[in-house]
């Protein structure tokens, strides 16, 4: 047994591997929010907190919740190179650049001021 | 390192000065590719261009998911009316699926890695069922939603009450909120584009896995080239990722008793 557990070592030398109770503690933890999203979208918050979109901002907080603890544990990003880790934010980075950019367009389109010219033209 | 071992001569003895023999593995595939320096740097290469393709995956579905949420926020209404159509309960069940083979393809990196054949093989395999079993639920789940008539430009006929009698609830609730049906067809047509691209990545990742097991079988994968099968379960996990996003986007908008947008 000894012989196997050295030859395991070597395997290793060249890369992290993660031990397998994380994995599980992972997966329960990806489990258990699942369950959780299911049971917030049973109940309405935007009457219990006065706010509209209290929803879906506490589905897509668990979302990228679980998103990350894939990310980080089952995709090894938070032992790899820290170049690598690097491009994995880069992509989400730009997502939320094209994201910004959408939306900074749809939010403002009924923010335009009413300049006296408008209302003469209109008169 | 002398100069000898420097020289152009063909020098077929085995000991050169301060060079190690190029790493292979147990079957005596050379492992080292001829342009990187060593292990560790075609290791880390290999690792970094997946990460790039997959950030274009990223964009691309990015720019669904950002289309979905101009969409939505201009007709909150239908999209919660639609998403109560869809069958929130195969959802759940497909998420549970696809996190579950989340877990095998970890294990399956994580039996390369420790050179264990045999449960390389077994958790690879299991993977395959789930994925399958995936497209399986996501079939039954089309499935209804064309004989329901949900199925935009294929069969779209829900709110016909000449067609659907039992829909007359349905015409009479959309009435009453003042949505156009129209709307909630676009809905459906987020959500059959959406879970389409992610079924034909399952699609993709199911070959890529049987792949994997067919040449995890002949031991390719536990010689000391395990690195496939890492690259690979990046592939996978990130397929997973997208669908954690989208379940809640497109299952759960209304929520789950349907009390109106809960935007």
């Amino acid at each position: 047994m000894q012989t196997k557990q050295d030859s395991e070592l070597e395997v290793i030398e060249s890369h992290h591997i993660i031990p397998v109770h994380v994995y599980i503690k992972v997966f329960v933890a990806l489990m258990v929010l699942l369950i959780v999203t299911v049971l917030a979208a049973m109940e309405d918050f935007s009457i219990r907190l006065h706010w509209g979109p209290a929803n879906v901002v506490i589905a897509m907080a668990i979302a990228v919740a679980k998103a990350l603890l894939v990310v980080l544990f089952f995709m090894h990003v938070k032992f790899s190179s820290r170049l690598t880790q690097f491009f994995a934010a880069f992509a989400f980075i730009f997502l939320g650049v094209m994201f910004f950019f959408t939306f900074s367009d749809y939010f403002s389109r009924n923010w335009i001021p009413q300049v006296s010219a408008f209302n003469i033209a209109g008169r | 390192m002398t100069a000898e071992s420097n020289s152009l001569t063909l020098d077929k003895s085995p000991v050169h000065g301060g060079e190690t023999d190029p790493p292979i593995d147990d079957a005596g595939h050379l492992l080292l590719h001829h342009h990187f320096d060593d292990m560790a740097q075609q290791r880390e290469c290999n690792t970094l261009m997946m990460w790039c393709f997959l950030a274009t995956e990223i964009m691309m579905f990015g720019g669904l998911f950002c289309a979905y949420a101009v969409y939505r926020w201009s007709f909150p209404h239908a999209w919660a009316i639609g998403s109560h159509h869809i069958k929130w309960f195969m959802g759940s069940v497909n998420t549970a699926v696809l996190l579950v083979s989340s877990l095998t393809m970890a294990m399956a990196v994580h039996s390369a890695a420790l050179r264990n054949k045999k449960r390389l093989i077994m958790y690879l395999a299991l993977t395959l069922v789930l994925g399958v079993a995936f497209i399986g639920v996501k079939g039954v789940e089309w499935t209804q939603d064309y004989y329901e008539g949900l199925a935009p430009g294929v069969q779209w006929n829900y709110y016909d009450t000449t067609v659907h009698p039992d829909h007359a609830k349905d015409v009479e609730e959309l009435a009453k909120q003042g949505v156009s049906p129209n709307a909630v067809k676009m809905f459906m047509v987020f959500y059959f584009f959406m879970t389409g691209l992610h079924g034909f990545h399952m699609l993709v990742g199911i070959i890529l896995v049987s792949i994997l097991l067919i040449m995890a079988i002949k031991g390719r994968f536990t010689e000391g080239n395990d690195q496939p099968v890492e690259i690979s379960g990046l592939y996978w996990h990130l397929i997973d990722i997208i669908w954690i996003f989208l379940f809640p986007l497109l299952y759960l908008v209304s929520g789950i008793k349907g009390s109106g947008p809960l935007w």
